[in-house]
């Protein structure tokens, strides 16, 4: 068997075995965001349409 | 303090990960037939076992969900869900990196791949169908029923390499199968951080089902005015 390139899908299945669990958490941390910044937007608008 | 568990946790993840990876890359010798690429079921078979157990603890909470109507169930079974199907999809790409090298392909239609793979798309169509539904509890419902329903193809994932004759290799930790003990405690200890990782991304996503759930709150109520 081809060691190089043994080790090169090796490499490949570690590397993709992180990156899903990166990209997943990077899903998770923009939805964080998103929810903060709707959130605090429809907090505002409901004072305001409050105070009026 | 919740957070304080969850950074622990993370930490200690983080730990066994580094010198579960120094040991299987350095101390642990290659296998015999296969070489260095055989190290990627260090992280194949843990996944898939990560991705069971948040398909085993959506449907405890579904059932929960379905007697007790309290939607925290719900939100933990999404989260589990979503969780899950990560893993799924580690389980299913590294495989077919193994598979290509061994093999000399990187799929077949085989009934393990298969079943997984199926698996994998109603988790998914799960997903997609929470997204169908507004109503919270309408939605939370029929996802409990669908969370159920989706669970029996699991057991027909696990056991599909016992009953058919398959491309995937037969079973090496159970069913008469062997393993040598240094590769099988390797496998077993780097499922342990998979699941404290899992556990981490399970708790962050539930609780941002429960910040989305309040947020629809908000919305009608800045509706109603």
């Amino acid at each position: 068997m081809d060691v190089a390139r043994n080790f090169t899908y090796l490499a490949f299945g570690l590397i993709v075995a992180w990156a899903i669990l990166v990209a997943y958490v990077l899903l998770l941390v923009s939805r964080e965001k998103k929810i903060r910044s709707e959130m605090q937007n429809l907090k505002r608008m409901i004072e305001d349409k409050e105070r009026k | 303090m919740r957070t304080r568990v969850l950074t622990i946790i993370g930490v200690l993840a983080g730990l066994i990960l580094v010198r579960n990876l120094y040991v299987m890359l350095i101390n642990l010798p290659d296998e015999q037939f296969q070489g260095a690429v055989f190290r990627i079921i260090f992280f194949h078979v843990p996944a898939v076992f990560t991705a069971f157990t948040c398909y085993f603890s959506a449907l405890v909470a579904s059932i929960l969900y379905l007697f007790k109507k309290n939607l925290r169930y719900d939100s933990f079974a999404v989260a589990a869900t979503e969780v899950g199907l990560a893993f799924g999809a580690i389980n299913l790409i590294t495989g077919m990196i193994w598979g290509k090298i061994i093999w000399g392909i990187a799929w077949t239609w085989d009934w393990r791949l298969t079943s997984t793979l199926i698996c994998w798309l109603l988790y998914a169509g799960y997903l997609v169908l929470r997204r169908a539904i507004e109503e919270p509890t309408e939605r939370a419902r029929l996802a409990s029923v669908v969370s159920i329903l989706n669970f029996a193809v699991v057991p027909f994932v696990f056991f599909s390499i016992k009953w058919f004759r398959t491309q995937h290799p037969q079973p090496v930790l159970w069913g008469g199968g062997s393993m040598d003990p240094s590769y099988r405690w390797m496998l077993y200890g780097n499922w342990v951080p998979l699941l404290m990782i899992a556990v981490i991304l399970v708790a962050v996503r539930m609780r941002q089902e429960e910040q989305q759930r309040e947020l629809e709150g908000f919305r009608r109520m800045a509706h109603a005015f």
